[in-house]
């Protein structure tokens, strides 16, 4: 602030004479002007907040929706249901990103590895991306979920849990392998080039020296796809399994009220929230290892 | 709602009011802005006659979404025998084709608007899914007609007319499965079964049979029919007459293993017309409902669409 030519403040002169190495002066902000920033901040979102709010529950139609989607009686009804299916939906994903992540890994991999010898790999590779990205996961899960079963191959699991893991696993595999491809490539070929003159081969320069750099960097992106894989278990419902959104739906048919469907999308708030953050945690804790470590 | 209530006799008082001065004033007048479409209000006198009150159920005193028609939902695809699968549907209809008076539901429906005093030409068709019927909001429909069970907790959200169907549920089963076999409820527990999605049928799993591996619950009725195709439940629960059609149609080696003895009284299970909560129609429907049972017309619908065909053994407990 002093830089730009205003009258000079006693505490920068202390900040700066009292503190060692270049730190970026900071004014101090008198109480009075925080006081009033926080009261204009306050009566700001009040105002706004309001006003949205007026805006919804004036509207003619407000008291049946009000008793539509935020009913009392209907939230309590449904919560301990909607949390007990919810543990469906954890299996579900907890055990698809344990597949996904080595197999999404391999594919990167595949896609990645060099020379005419390898085309037909990245050829399948590259199909395999394109085929699952390509076509909506909801398709997917039900045409493994009951098209398989149905053939009635012997020794083939019919079980639609099993199917539906399966489905899932296809089809984020494919996403999470884009983002570790990213990430590879995002490491400098000298790298590699340094690895191999220490007298590492190729898988280990991968191993020891390239996945881990790449696989840093891909962690935000990693949790974002893990995030959109928790809420696609939902379409697992389409197989008849009973998990979070079919036990809703189950309550909205049989009630004529669409409440449990709030009471789902504030679970999967709650879940999804702290992981963001803990991701945001993640990123700074990485950011400052790397800033500490040059 | 204390408050509420002598303001609302009020409101209906003065609607009743509004309905006699218009009753009085030539019809042609207030319908000609709105359509210009051939059938105008049909004529007052057609109608199920209340005694000394302005007949508010007239057909040209009902306010309707669309002027001069009494429209009709129904979901898409509608099924036999519910409704008529005939080789090309007409437009938007996928399988089922309410518009030809055939079918159950089809003609109870024509049935019902002819009771209401509207003819065939004043009946309009639209397609509401499911959720369109009990969601909040201005309704496209007059009428859903959509093989929808009457129970409280759905009467708090819309108004449900009195039953024009009671019916059973029962169970499909391929021929080959253990489970064709069993008589009865009893002897079903250790099997699995399915359902679809919000229907009565899910809580015949549940409390009926009460089976010890969790019901499986399907988003549609064709989901479910995959699952049992796919061998993932062994019994597929329906209402009796979609059960026929099933195992006729729809799955091969398939067959009804029973059905269950029907609750009586007022614990029949039945169908009820949707409409909006708090309808100025729903009496209106619920007198023609009366009628065509007392005169025996709702009763031979049923038998001509449905009767021929429901028999099958009930299942002991």
């Amino acid at each position: 602030m002093t830089l730009t030519g205003g009258p000079l403040d006693p505490g920068d002169l202390i900040g700066l004479a009292g503190r060692r190495g270049p730190r970026r002066s900071r004014r101090r902000i008198p109480p009075g002007e925080a006081l009033r920033s926080t009261a204009i901040a306050l009566v700001s979102t009040v105002v706004v907040v309001g006003a949205l709010a007026y805006a919804v529950t004036s509207s003619p139609n407000w008291p049946d929706v009000r008793d539509a989607f935020f009913n009392g009686v209907w939230f309590g009804y449904s919560w301990p249901l909607l949390v007990e299916a919810f543990g469906t939906n954890i299996a579900l994903f907890v055990i698809a990103e344990l597949l996904i992540l080595p197999l999404a890994l391999i594919l990167a991999i595949a896609r990645g590895l060099p020379g005419p010898v390898f085309f037909p790999v990245r050829l399948l590779a590259t199909f395999y991306v394109d085929f699952f990205r390509a076509v909506p996961g909801l398709l997917i899960i039900a045409i493994l979920g009951f098209g398989i079963p149905a053939l009635d191959l012997p020794g083939v699991p019919n079980d639609e849990f099993f199917w539906a893991i399966i489905a899932l696993t296809l089809v984020y595999s494919a996403y999470v392998s884009e983002v570790y491809r990213a990430g590879i490539e995002s490491v400098h070929w000298s790298q590699e080039a340094a690895a191999r003159s220490l007298g590492l081969n190729r898988l280990q320069a991968y191993r020891f020296v390239i996945i881990p750099q790449a696989v840093r960097r891909v962690i935000p992106p990693l949790l974002n796809d893990f995030i959109g894989l928790q809420k696609d278990t939902v379409l697992v419902s389409s197989l008849g399994v009973v998990e979070i959104f079919r036990e809703a739906s189950i309550i909205k048919a049989a009630k004529f009220n669409f409440t449990p469907y709030l009471a789902v999308a504030l679970i999967f708030i709650i879940i999804t929230i702290p992981l963001a953050r803990f991701t945001d945690w993640l990123v700074r804790r990485d950011a400052a290892r790397q800033m500490s470590n040059r | 709602m204390r408050r509420t209530l002598p303001i609302a006799g009020l409101v209906l008082a003065s609607l009743a009011l509004g309905a006699c001065t218009s009753g009085a004033t030539p019809s042609p007048s207030s319908a000609a802005p709105s359509v210009a479409a051939p059938p105008p209000a049909p004529s007052v006198a057609a109608s199920v006659a209340p005694s000394a009150t302005p007949d508010a159920c007239a057909a040209a005193n009902l306010k309707l979404t669309t002027a001069g028609k009494l429209t009709i939902g129904t979901d898409n695809p509608a099924f036999p025998p519910y409704y008529d699968a005939p080789a090309s549907p007409t437009k938007p209809w996928q399988l089922g084709d309410p518009t030809d008076g055939k079918g159950f539901e089809s003609a109870f429906a024509y049935a019902l608007a002819t009771k209401l005093g509207f003819d065939k030409t004043a009946v309009a068709w639209i397609v509401v899914p499911f959720d369109n019927s009990f969601a909040p909001g201005a309704k496209k429909f007059d009428l859903d007609i959509n093989q929808v069970s009457y129970t409280a907790d759905r009467a708090s959200a819309v108004d449900l007319s009195d039953g024009y169907y009671n019916l059973t549920q029962s169970v499909v089963a391929l021929k080959a499965n253990g489970l064709a076999s069993v008589t009865s409820i009893a002897g079903m527990k250790g099997f699995k079964f399915g359902a679809q999605v919000g229907t009565t049928s899910l809580d015949t799993i549940n409390n009926v049979i009460a089976p010890t591996a969790a019901a499986k619950v399907y988003t549609t009725n064709d989901d479910a029919i995959a699952g049992l195709k796919a061998k993932q439940i062994d019994g597929l629960v329906v209402d009796l007459p979609t059960a026929f059609y099933v195992t006729a149609v729809q799955v091969d080696n398939s067959a009804i293993v029973g059905q269950f003895a029907a609750p009586t009284g007022a614990d029949a299970e039945h169908f009820s017309v949707v409409l909006v909560k708090g309808s100025p129609l729903t009496s209106c429907v619920n007198a023609a409902i009366a009628a065509m049972k007392s005169d025996g017309s709702l009763d031979a619908i049923t038998k001509e669409w449905l009767s021929d065909k429901a028999s099958a053994p009930v299942l002991q407990p």
